[in-house]
């Protein structure tokens, strides 16, 4: 048998200038990864002090009230947005439309604009109801 | 095209696709997303409506068909949804046949198990009573 040549390979990261489509890539990874680990820690948690009472619902309540809790769950709240805007981005492009560099970059910027604004208004509203 | 039959018509006609398999867990990751887009919004939403997140509140909400639901729909297709991410992620970046089987048998385990006691929580709540 032959023996095995090396085989060319396409270029890699280092190779490419940033661009906002591979950082919604990235960030899609990222926010899928984060609301997988503790996105579902939090929810399992809460629904388990739920069912145990309301001693243990107030003991998570407590904790999410404070400010590691409020920032963890602000920081699910903006993985999720852009998540959601990322993965509806990518279900158009697996349809095959939006390849053209244009809109591409465009609809990638939309992502980190949009989940920013629509994380921004839902805690701006909840903090202000809370007061 | 079914959820069972997920080969493209090339794919049909070459018997294969690039890794022989994978079209069926490609399209479940998607049609999950789908779902998770109606039932993360609709998660969203119902927190921000309720009058409030009491444990009383919280409880008796998820005590009514529409609450208890929809949540336990979002509990196993949101565990589906991120152990079908945290798979890719891990067979992009875990080459070695023997680390990657260990790492995805593992992830599988945490997800079986933490849907498995956030559904037990879940209906604890939801067919437990008035308490």
């Amino acid at each position: 048998m032959a023996e095995q040549r090396a085989r060319p390979l396409s270029p890699h990261l280092g190779i490419w200038r940033w661009g906002p489509g591979m950082t919604a890539s990235i960030f899609h990874r990222i926010s899928g990864g984060a609301l997988t680990v503790a996105g579902l820690a939090v929810l399992t948690w809460w629904l388990m002090s739920l069912a145990d009472g309301s001693d243990a619902y107030g003991d998570f309540s407590a904790i999410a009230g404070t400010w590691v809790g409020l920032v963890v769950l602000i920081g699910l709240t903006w993985a999720f947005f852009q998540h959601l805007l990322s993965g509806i981005r990518h279900l158009v492009t697996d349809a095959g439309e939006n390849l053209e560099l244009r809109g591409n970059k465009a609809s990638a910027i939309a992502t980190f604009v949009g989940a920013l604004l629509l994380t921004a208004a839902l805690w701006f509203y909840i903090l202000g109801v809370a007061k | 095209m079914s959820l069972g039959d997920s080969s493209t018509e090339l794919g049909k006609v070459r018997g294969l696709g690039s890794a022989r398999e994978g079209g069926e867990h490609w399209i479940g990751e998607r049609v999950s997303s789908i779902a998770l887009l109606l039932l993360g919004v609709w998660l969203i939403a119902s927190l921000l409506f309720l009058p409030a997140l009491d444990h009383a509140t919280v409880s008796e909400w998820l005590r009514t068909p529409l609450g208890a639901v929809p949540m336990a729909l979002f509990v196993i297709t949101s565990f589906y949804h991120g152990l079908d991410g945290l798979k890719v992620v891990v067979d992009d970046y875990v080459h070695e046949p023997g680390n990657n089987f260990a790492l995805n048998t593992a992830l599988l385990f945490l997800a079986v198990g933490g849907a498995a006691f956030a559904l037990f929580a879940l209906a604890k709540v939801a067919l437990g009573g008035a308490a």
